[in-house]
């Protein structure tokens, strides 16, 4: 973690010390506050695992959470840039919009779910659940994602540098999925499809906003073989 | 909801700040269990032959003096009683079996809550910041420990559905979840003569686990069949004499997070618990994975 000491306290920047006040206070100036100052920047110190930490921003703002976050931390995030220097509990970034959420360590269950927009970076390890009914968000993971991930994923990519764990992509829409790693199974529906040149290029594109060096060449896709599209009354509950 | 705690001292030197350490852990996690707080305090074993039984009376200034006279008369040998309001630790030479049937018989409104050589149990209605100050959780000293605050699902809000749960001797287990089938436990242990003291969902899956014990798996091969009977969700933690072991079922529906330095091994519900723990910026902070027992020795 950085030293928060030497952090340049520019005139259009502002601290909220989680030690000292509430979370709500910090997310009422948020969503009250911000959009008549001048502050491009806030610091949140402290955070302490405390749930809830900037959820509904709803302007252009650079966020750095510099601790542990606790669960939906950045939901339904629009337009701001966050980075939590620490971990995450449940549901960060749940259905965001727009902006940007980074992750500097790992991140509990849910994360991103039901997201609509926007990027949303965990350079470490992403739990269960991951890109759990997605809507539109972009994904990526730096380490491996638990089991159940992206199911019912309707739109948006999910991108998976380790690897990935049981029933991934289970009834899955029309969101893709990329895999560098194993898998350990796919769930209903969810299959491996070849990768094509708009593959590699969405791919190259995604994992260097991520900031990620890998080669697109070593990931798989994975894409709904739509067979759960229309209701199959000889299916007897077998899928 | 509810919200689990675990603590475990691997530097001897700490282990006096047991209870200081832990009970903050507890009450933070006041937020997912508001209404009854528990713990079981491993403190160190006592020589073979003797054995300590936490009691539990229905009120606050019980004649814990009148019991201990009638124990001595009754068995005719050393007792010590240590007394915390509704709550006592009874140690002496007298087998569980006797000691239980005795006490059932003879003080029906006492709920013996364990058994064994180095467990003792404080558990009861209350937010647990209450229950702490109740019991002077901050004060206690040993080797680990395991707490649970409860909101309630499956059972009324009473003391003795209050966790840790119990079975056997110095062996416990806290729960945060439900148990889908804990009647077909219930009526297949039955058979094989245990009884059950409440209605409670978590008794169930405890008296499961300490019943394949005795019948030979060891705590990995207990929790392997677990997997396989107990229908629902959970993230378990579970004391033994010399242990902390948790698991999650196959869905982890149910939180936990784990911090471990070189002194202390610590796990919650959430990161909030263990936010204040000494040198907790620099443990080793990892979220324990579906169907995978993690266990960690005094």
């Amino acid at each position: 973690m950085e030293s928060v000491a030497t952090l340049p306290q520019a005139a259009t920047g502002k601290s909220f010390d989680l030690s000292q006040v509430p979370v709500r206070s910090l997310n009422d100036w948020l969503h009250n506050g911000l959009a008549e100052s001048d502050i491009e920047h806030v610091d949140v110190l402290n955070p302490d695992g405390a749930h809830s930490i900037a959820v509904g921003i709803n302007a252009p703002v650079k966020v750095d959470i510099r601790g542990h976050a606790g669960y939906y931390c950045a939901g339904m995030n629009k337009f701001a840039d966050l980075t939590v220097h620490g971990n995450v509990g449940w549901g960060v970034a749940e259905n965001m919009m727009s902006g940007s959420v980074r992750v500097k360590g790992f991140a509990s269950e849910s994360a991103g779910a039901s997201g609509h927009g926007g990027l949303l970076v965990i350079e470490g390890d992403a739990s269960l659940r991951c890109g759990i009914s997605m809507k539109g968000i972009e994904i990526v993971v730096g380490g491996r994602v638990g089991d159940f991930s992206a199911f019912m994923a309707q739109a948006g990519t999910l991108v998976v540098c380790g690897d990935a764990g049981d029933a991934l992509g289970d009834s899955l829409y029309e969101a893709v999925i990329y895999v560098r790693g194993k898998i350990k199974s796919l769930g209903a529906d969810a299959r491996v499809e070849p990768m094509s040149e708009q593959d590699y290029d969405k791919l190259g594109v995604l994992l260097k906003r991520a900031g990620f060096n890998h080669d697109p060449k070593e990931f798989k896709r994975v894409a709904s073989a739509r067979t759960l599209y229309h209701w199959n009354a000889d299916a007897n509950q077998e899928y | 909801m509810c919200g689990i705690v675990g603590f475990l001292i691997k530097n001897p030197a700490m282990r006096d700040r047991l209870g200081e350490l832990m009970t903050p852990m507890l009450v933070e996690m006041g937020a997912r269990g508001p209404e009854s707080a528990g713990l079981a305090v491993f403190r160190g074993e006592l020589p073979e032959g003797a054995r300590k039984y936490s009691l539990h009376a229905p009120v606050w200034d019980y004649d814990w003096a009148g019991f201990e006279a009638e124990f001595i008369k009754r068995f005719g040998t050393e007792a010590q009683m240590a007394v915390k309001g509704n709550h006592a630790v009874l140690t002496c030479d007298e087998s569980a079996d006797h000691v239980k049937r005795w006490v059932k018989q003879r003080f029906p409104q006492l709920h013996v809550l364990s058994a064994g050589r180095a467990m003792d149990i404080f558990k009861d209605i209350g937010h647990p910041a209450e229950v702490a100050k109740r019991y002077d959780f901050t004060g206690l000293a040993g080797t680990h420990v395991v707490g649970h605050t409860r909101m309630a699902t499956e059972s009324a809000v009473t003391p003795d559905r209050a966790h840790p749960f119990t079975a056997g001797e110095d062996f416990c287990l806290v729960h945060n979840g439900t148990i889908s089938n804990p009647y077909m436990i219930r009526r297949k242990l039955e058979h094989q003569g245990i009884v059950f003291e409440t209605d409670n969902d978590t008794e169930a899956a405890t008296r499961f686990l300490e019943w394949r014990m005795r019948e030979g798996d060891d705590l990995e091969g207990a929790l392997q069949k677990g997997f396989e009977e107990l229908d629902g969700f959970y993230t378990f933690l579970i004391g033994t004499r010399d242990k902390l072991a948790l698991v999650r079922d196959a869905f982890a529906c149910k939180p936990a997070v784990a911090a471990e330095t070189d002194d202390y091994v610590a796990i919650a519900s959430e990161f909030r618990s263990l936010a204040r723990l000494p040198d907790v910026k620099n443990a080793k902070l990892f979220e324990p994975m579906p169907e995978e027992l993690y266990v960690w020795k005094v």
